[in-house]
């Protein structure tokens, strides 16, 4: 068996890899546009981070470990201000989103009229 | 440790699929630029697995230059559908949303 | 002028960590091009308390270890209410959270903590109160009870 850190290392790339599956999963699964960006979220935050701890753990200390951390920063800085943007410009386009716990049905009414 | 740098490209591409499906049926134009977004937060985590994996990490080079790449293309790309260029900023009221 | 150092050697470490190459004569090209952008930027205007926020710096021990707690864990719900059998365990809400922040750069930084935590979206910022897309009633009462508008006041206002 290999050494502690290299074990801590895999399990984060390893549940890293789930959380960007979930996040795929319900890119698909949520119903309109305003609920998938939470799903893109989880993808862009937990998923990435884990994946990329897990990649600098791996490394060590050195230069490419800095390179990740700085990888880690953009996608931080860079990751909310796209969905902030997205949203924003769909929302003052006129894009209404869902709400409340009858949606689903809302739906169903929708389809028989 | 081969074995858990291939599983999580193998997971990554997966979700890229779905991704992709999403960035497919839509329905609205924000739906797909998400998903093109999201695509590309994968594309950088994949690139970075990948060198891992090949035993190259300078591909961290590329993944650092496609997150910044990423982020301007996503902002570009909404801009483009919103104005129609780049550069201009006319008004069109009877734009498509789907 | 402490704007300037900073963003200099801000500049020059991003530089050093993604070259590699130490020689005397492509460092001071590396030094040349980050005193030039330093330059660029303080003949744009560019180079103040917004764009370089040094003040928060105090702050951060502070702040970055819970919101990164708080993301783990909505991240966790989140993912939860994707994955629940059936239907997806959502009920969207659209609704405004009032601020304390009493800078723009206070209120940034709140929105984009929303926005980083999965389950809400801040969609836009009006005057001092923030419209916010949120996943589950749930994620919206927890975010009105306004633990991180006061931890990002808290933030904000160590120096001010």
């Amino acid at each position: 068996m290999a050494n502690p850190i290299e074990v801590l290392s895999w399990v984060f790339i390893l549940s890293g890899s789930i959380f960007v599956i979930i996040g795929g999963i319900g890119l698909l699964r949520l119903p309109d546009f305003y609920t998938r960006i939470h799903a893109a979220g989880i993808t862009d935050t937990l998923g990435a981070w884990l994946i990329l701890l897990g990649l600098m753990l791996h490394e060590g200390f050195s230069l490419n470990a800095a390179k990740l951390a700085m990888l880690l920063f953009f996608l931080l800085a860079t990751g909310p201000l796209a969905s902030h943007a997205l949203a924003k410009a769909a929302f003052l386009r006129g894009l209404d989103p869902l709400q409340g716990r009858g949606l689903v049905d809302r739906h169903e009414v929708d389809d028989n009229a | 440790m081969t074995g858990v740098f291939a599983a999580a490209t193998a997971a990554i591409v997966v979700c890229m699929g779905l991704t992709l499906i999403r960035s497919i049926v839509g329905p609205t134009v924000f739906d797909r630029i998400l998903a093109v977004n999201s695509f590309g937060t994968k594309t950088v985590l994949l690139i970075a697995l990948i060198g891992y994996l090949s035993g190259r990490p300078d591909f961290l080079d590329l993944a650092l230059v496609y997150a910044l790449m990423n982020f301007i293309g996503t902002i570009a790309a909404m801009k483009f559908t919103r104005f129609g260029d780049l550069a201009g900023m006319e008004d069109e009221e009877s734009e498509e949303l789907y | 002028m402490k704007h300037a150092v900073a963003l200099f050697f801000l500049l020059m470490s991003v530089w050093l960590l993604n070259s590699g190459h130490y020689t005397v004569l492509i460092t001071s090209f590396g030094i040349a091009s980050c005193l030039l952008v330093v330059w660029l930027s303080r003949r744009m205007g560019i180079v103040d308390d917004e764009a370089l926020p040094l003040h928060l710096l105090p702050g951060l021990p502070r702040y970055l270890p819970w919101i990164v707690k708080e993301v783990v864990k909505s991240n966790l719900d989140t993912s939860r209410r994707i994955l629940s059998l059936g239907r997806p365990d959502i009920s969207p809400r659209l609704f405004d959270a009032p601020t304390t922040q009493h800078s723009d750069l206070g209120r940034v930084i709140y929105a984009n903590s929303i926005t980083l935590t999965p389950g809400t979206v801040s969609i836009r910022v009006h005057g001092t109160k923030i419209t916010v897309h949120a996943i589950a009633d749930a994620v919206a009462d927890d975010l009105l009870e306004g633990e991180m508008d006061r931890r990002v006041t808290l933030l904000e206002g160590e120096t001010e």
